[in-house]
């Protein structure tokens, strides 16, 4: 049984780290109704900007802020720019794009930074807090943030009147432009989001895997999974998605015999193909129906 | 803020021999070889009931979603009190005061009533992404009287039953009253409704008809309607248009388009003897 709780635990730990991706991913799909996958791409870049803040003297929490301002701007730029004018394209555009884009920032990143591992600080240090190797301080921090992140998500889409326009703008664009919200902007605003998100996400998981352009590789995968068993359509889902797949991972790799940590990726993916098979929209997810 | 109030333009008498309130201006139209509109001319004046009729594919909705701005026509001019509409993006329309209702409803599906109204007053609103964010005093003020009139409109619509329901879990004829009442929150001069009475049971047809001659005067809202329910548009509207394969075939009262041998033909198919 104290076996089963310390699994639970660190699969909590890891879990946060998902939650974190699997937020950002959300927080995009709701936006455009795709998967974007330079989204992981898009996080790791945020946090060498962080990295590179800090290496020029800025405190920790200046660059964390700072860093979430140019990621912010950042996600705007890259909606504007890249996907407004082919906003009417097939959905294959829009992956050859988001492919494009992945491979373009991961290499940009290592022709900036090189591909050498670096250490990544941890404002909340790495003490344990519930027992030696069960908790560390930066995995309750990254909970922590987890969860304030996802309070100020739900505040400002239930409480602001901008986050009502975006919550109408996915719903039905033509009839949100007709209301007098400029369905653009609020893709774009969601697309400044989600890479302030990810940013969070990155620099709260840097700590934990390093810093190096490929870092974000599996961890958006686990995200994926996350936002998927979540369901795509609910950021508080995709929350508990990540916590979920952190766990079963962790107990899977402890507890299903010969099943070493070379296999636990695959749990990911098996995860996405179960849920897609018997609830394609997720455990807290919507079944969105269209009357024919 | 005078502009949230419910009744601000009732009262100021529509007078006929003004300037029209929309001119239609051969208004013409075409996907590919298809002339969806060709040469659509007709005015509504303020204070009035349109009906537009015609059968399938006349061009109907094509001409509601240029009045919208969701469409763009080839040639002609829509202008609305004087002034055209055609250089207008349609994130502005519901500003200027045109405010529509869809055929197959088009509401904010998984959001409840209230939210859904609550989108309707974003035109009426001043606000930018930081003051929202920061939740400022004035938008505050401005989000208590939204939420004030959005009330107001959800008791005029007798939807307070349903306000905190999702839109999807409810029948047809309630989420029609839902996307009237989003429509009637942009305090709207003219309302432009697609189909009303489409999938309504016939008790539900009598009470919209009286509905929308109540909102007509108790808000002073000039409507042009779309319908295939012949009595509801003969027995509500002012003047009628009928339109056939793009083309307007007739216009006048419902008494006289009723009549017109145009109009049977385009309803009832030529006379071959």
């Amino acid at each position: 049984m104290d076996l089963f709780i310390h699994q639970v635990l660190a699969g909590l730990a890891t879990g946060a780290i998902y939650a974190c991706m699997a937020l950002a991913v959300v927080m995009i799909y709701q936006a455009i109704d795709h998967f974007n996958f330079a989204q992981g791409e898009m996080a790791m870049f945020s946090t060498f900007i962080a990295w590179q803040l800090m290496q020029w003297g800025f405190p920790y929490w200046a660059a964390f802020f700072v860093t979430i301002g140019i990621s912010f701007a950042a996600g705007v730029l890259i909606e504007r720019a890249i996907f407004r004018p082919i906003h009417d394209a097939p959905i294959l555009s829009h992956v050859v794009i988001f492919i494009a884009l992945f491979v373009i920032i991961n290499s940009f990143a290592g022709f900036i930074w090189e591909f050498t591992i670096k250490a990544f600080p941890s404002p909340f240090g790495t003490k344990p807090v519930l027992g030696e190797g069960l908790l560390s301080a930066h995995d309750a921090g990254m909970m922590a943030v987890v969860g304030i992140v996802l309070l100020l998500l739900y505040g400002f889409f239930r409480y602001t009147r901008i986050g009502l326009a975006m919550r109408a703008a996915a719903a039905n664009p033509d009839s949100a432009k007709l209301v007098g919200v400029r369905v653009g902007w609020m893709l774009a605003l969601g697309w400044g989001m989600a890479a302030a998100i990810g940013a969070v996400a990155g620099m709260m998981i840097a700590p934990v895997v390093f810093l190096e352009p490929n870092m974000m590789l599996s961890i958006l995968l686990y995200g994926f999974a996350g936002a998927v068993v979540g369901g795509l359509t609910s950021p508080v889902g995709a929350v508990l998605g990540g916590f979920s797949v952190g766990v079963v991972e962790n107990l899977a790799g402890t507890f299903i015999p010969y099943f070493g940590s070379e296999m636990k990726l695959s749990i990911a993916l098996a995860l996405i193909v179960a849920v897609l098979m018997v609830r394609p929209s997720g455990i807290f997810g919507r079944k969105v129906v269209t009357r024919v | 803020m005078t502009s949230l109030t419910l009744q601000s333009r009732a009262q100021s008498a529509p007078s006929r021999a003004a300037a029209p309130l929309l001119a239609v201006d051969n208004v013409g139209l075409r996907f590919g070889g298809i002339v969806a509109l060709d040469g659509i001319s007709f005015e509504q004046h303020e204070g009035q009931i349109l009906g537009l009729i015609g059968p399938n594919g006349a061009g109907k909705t094509t001409l509601f979603n240029c009045l919208s701005r969701l469409y763009t026509p080839d040639r002609g001019d829509i202008r609305f009190t004087g002034k055209t509409i055609l250089s207008q993006p349609a994130h502005k329309i519901a500003g200027i005061g045109i405010s529509r209702t869809f055929q197959n409803l088009a509401l904010f599906q998984h959001m409840n009533v209230f939210d859904n109204i609550r989108v309707g007053f974003h035109s009426t609103t001043k606000s930018n992404y930081l003051s929202d964010a920061l939740n400022l005093g004035g938008v505050r003020r401005q989000d208590e009287e939204i939420e004030y009139v959005a009330w107001t409109l959800i008791d005029y619509l007798g939807l307070r039953a349903d306000s905190k329901r999702i839109v999807t879990d409810l029948p047809v004829g309630t989420r029609k009253r839902v996307e009237l009442a989003r429509a009637l929150a942009a305090n709207p001069r003219l309302l432009l409704l697609d189909e009303p009475a489409g999938g309504l049971n016939h008790h539900e047809v009598e009470h919209l008809g009286e509905l929308i001659q109540q909102i007509r005067a108790d808000r002073n809202v000039t409507v042009l309607l779309v319908e295939h329910h012949m009595s509801l548009v003969m027995s509500i509207s002012d003047k009628v248009v009928a339109l056939d394969f793009g083309r307007k075939i007739a216009e006048g009262t419902p008494a006289e388009v009723q009549n017109d041998p145009d109009v049977i033909r385009a309803y009832l198919g030529t006379d071959r003897k």
